[in-house]
């Protein structure tokens, strides 16, 4: 599986000028480390001299980063920073802070350890987002592959939408121009009626045009995997009603050379009159029909079960699964692999401490087989106290994050109280008055340290740059937000299309479902949207029919009486 | 030992104590058909709207006949009193031409048992 890349990494080394070495070699340089967590992938910033900075930390951040994230230009910019990696093979390990090991996902340091990033330039790493396996390198080659024939397709669609609306739009003016450019001297003059049909023309197009524009001019927000019906469909009538005319209009007036001109205009009306239907048409299939809310679905994410519901409409199954992504982005929080699993230190006390040797026993499989079920049944009758360990765990970790956050609130109100706004009437020297990015850096200092270490317990480190804190410091420093509004983003995690866009961990999905994807949905359909590290299972439920009855209630009928507890002496 | 809660009934028969124009009975009754049954502290059953002695006057002819705090008045002289209106029951009960009443009440009792004969 290296070969590929190799050879995609070889031509884009060329204009790089850059050796490198495979990256195996590279691999085997580093004495006994884990491979996943080595390799690290460091965003090049636009300055070639990277490798003599020796600083590169995890948190760098790529500054002038376009918007618009052309796919060929992050592969490419990743495939380059894979290739500066394998020249600095042997510098990567010495990148480290001396004596440090590196920090794994599920290591919480405690309160002894030094971290500076906030002060100094040495560097703290490591960490899962910045490095790759051997499969996601696989997997990047193979999706720099799939795409390419791929966006033919896609553009083949469009283009082809695009000629049939040319040519519907077109067409009436063809009709009402032929018979004055081929016949003129034989056409009967037509006067105001025609004027008249002129004008509907006119703004019946432009209304085309217009309506258009704004249903199909946009910019597509997803690549569906099968051919979008209504849209295929759509454009079948219109074809076929384009022709129709033609085919009249050839025939009736074109070969019999027609005389009276009113009756070409008035068959060029009613084209477009046509063409305006087929538009309203299309407003209802593409947009209305899909409005009022038919089922619910349920969408679960495998990785750590956090799930939410969604009313939809009629949909097909491909375009509820892109819909159902436009929320996932903005309603789950952000999937953290850190937080999955229970601390190593729960779970690994079970399966310690038994051995079973088979005594005399020939078949090899049965063997495996039933000492694995001897060592589970005699772990089973230990004494199980895991959950307790997990429940002691548990407390203690909230404890922790409590005191952090603590800690990082107050740190942080305390920066705050530093700055203020600079007054209209108040005279200063100039050396003293900053813009907002300068601010932010001023106080940046003192809360960097409490902001860190909480960051650290919670896990959320790799998902905050320095970078990305000084640049959220300034904007709410601009925007007169105060401390509580500035945490608000880190004390909660949020959801994923809140990060950077390389947390968003690829837009590439995969839909897997049993029924065609071009089907409507049904109550009870179940499909799956796949990524590399977890999934998005998806359940439909049809929403119940109501029936709603009316009870009318007189205002003067709610009358109340005490409640009687008497006693009577007798 | 262990107590036993059982109920019984009791036949009382009370000799009205007149008292000026007045012939009282010397004790005060709660509950009925139009009460609250589950503010009444001698039901066993909170959905019982039964008439219940809720007071009994020291030495007024109710103690000295037997009635007791808590009996529950099933009839009093033939007529039921389990279905009846607080201001019925209290009705039924101060009849001026009657002078004596005869009640059949319920009674909750509490007894332990008796282990000691057992034992022995």
């Amino acid at each position: 599986k290296i070969e590929p890349l190799k050879v995609t990494v070889d031509f884009l080394k060329v204009p790089l000028g850059l050796k490198k070495p495979p990256l195996k070699e590279a691999l085997a340089a580093l004495p006994g480390k884990p491979k996943s967590q080595i390799l690290e992938r460091h965003k090049p910033r636009r300055s070639d001299a990277m490798d003599n900075e020796s600083q590169y930390s995890g948190y760098s951040y790529k500054s002038g980063h376009s918007r618009s994230s052309r796919k060929h230009r992050d592969r490419r910019e990743r495939h380059r920073s894979k290739s500066r990696d394998g020249t600095r093979g042997d510098k990567s390990v010495t990148i480290q802070a001396p004596g440090e090991p590196l920090l794994d996902n599920e290591s919480t340091r405690g309160d002894e350890r030094d971290d500076n990033w906030g002060e100094t330039t040495t560097v703290v790493t490591g960490t899962s987002e910045h490095s790759i396996s051997h499969d996601d390198l696989t997997h990047i080659t193979k999706d720099m592959e799939d795409s390419a024939h791929l966006d033919c397709s896609r553009h083949l669609g469009v283009a082809l939408g695009a000629a049939l609306a040319l040519l519907a739009f077109l067409t009436p003016l063809a009709f009402l121009l032929l018979p004055q450019l081929l016949w003129r001297e034989e056409l009967e003059p037509c006067g105001t009626p025609c004027e008249g049909l002129f004008i509907s023309v006119a703004f019946k197009l432009l209304i085309l045009l217009l309506g258009s524009w704004a249903l199909f001019f946009r910019r597509p927000k997803a690549f569906f995997p099968r051919v979008f019906v209504f849209r295929a469909l759509l454009m079948v009538l219109v074809f076929l009603l384009v022709v129709s005319y033609w085919l009249f209009y050839g025939v009736r007036i074109l070969d019999s050379r027609d005389r009276n001109y009113r009756g070409v205009v008035q068959f060029a009306v009613s084209l477009v009159d046509a063409l305006l239907f087929v538009h309203y048409l299309a407003v209802v299939l593409l947009e209305l029909r899909q409005l009022q809310p038919q089922f619910t679905l349920k969408a679960v994410r495998s990785a750590d079960g956090t799930s939410r519901f969604y009313n939809v409409g009629h949909l097909s199954i491909q375009r509820a699964a892109v819909w159902i992504l436009e929320n996932y982005y903005h309603d789950f929080p952000v999937y953290n692999p850190a937080l999955l699993n229970l601390p190593k230190s729960v779970l690994s006390k079970k399966m310690s401490g038994f051995k079973v040797y088979s005594l005399g026993e020939e078949n090899s499989t049965n063997n495996s087989t039933g000492q694995s079920r001897a060592v589970i049944a005699a772990a089973a009758r230990r004494r199980d106290n895991s959950h307790n360990e997990f429940y002691y765990e548990e407390a203690e970790h909230e404890r922790r994050v409590r005191k952090r956050r603590a800690r990082l609130v107050v740190a942080v109100e305390e920066a705050f109280t530093h700055i203020k706004r600079l007054q209209e009437e108040e005279q200063k020297n100039p050396r003293e008055i900053m813009d907002p990015r300068e601010a932010a850096q001023a106080i940046f200092a003192s809360m960097a340290r409490a902001m860190q270490k909480y960051l650290r317990t919670t896990k959320q480190q790799p998902y905050h740059t320095m970078e990305s804190i000084l640049q959220h410091l300034e904007f709410c420093i601009t925007h007169d937000m105060t401390p509580k509004a500035f945490l608000e983003r880190y004390l909660t995690a949020g959801p994923t299309i809140q990060y950077h866009k390389d947390r968003w961990l690829a837009k590439q999905w995969t839909l897997v479902s049993e029924e065609p994807v071009t089907n409507g949905l049904k109550d009870g359909v179940v499909f799956v949207l796949k990524r590399q590290d977890f999934s998005l299972v998806v359940s439909t439920k049809k929403i119940p029919f109501f029936k709603l009855s009316e009870e009318f209630v007189d205002p003067k009928s709610h009358k109340f009486i005490m409640r009687l507890q008497s006693e009577t002496s007798v | 030992s262990y107590l036993i809660s059982f109920s019984f009934q009791q036949r009382i028969e009370i000799h009205k104590l007149r008292q000026g124009d007045n012939l009282l009975l010397g004790f005060s009754i709660g509950g009925g058909i139009d009460q609250d049954p589950t503010q009444n502290p001698f039901s066993e059953d909170k959905t019982d709207k039964g008439i219940y002695v809720t007071r009994v006057t020291a030495g007024g002819p109710a103690e000295v006949a037997g009635l007791q705090v808590g009996d529950k008045i099933m009839q009093v002289n033939g007529w039921d009193m389990t279905m009846v209106t607080h201001d019925q029951a209290r009705k039924r009960l101060t009849k001026r031409n009657e002078e004596v009443v005869r009640l059949l009440v319920t009674r909750q009792s509490l007894q332990k048992a008796v282990q000691q004969s057992m034992m022995s």
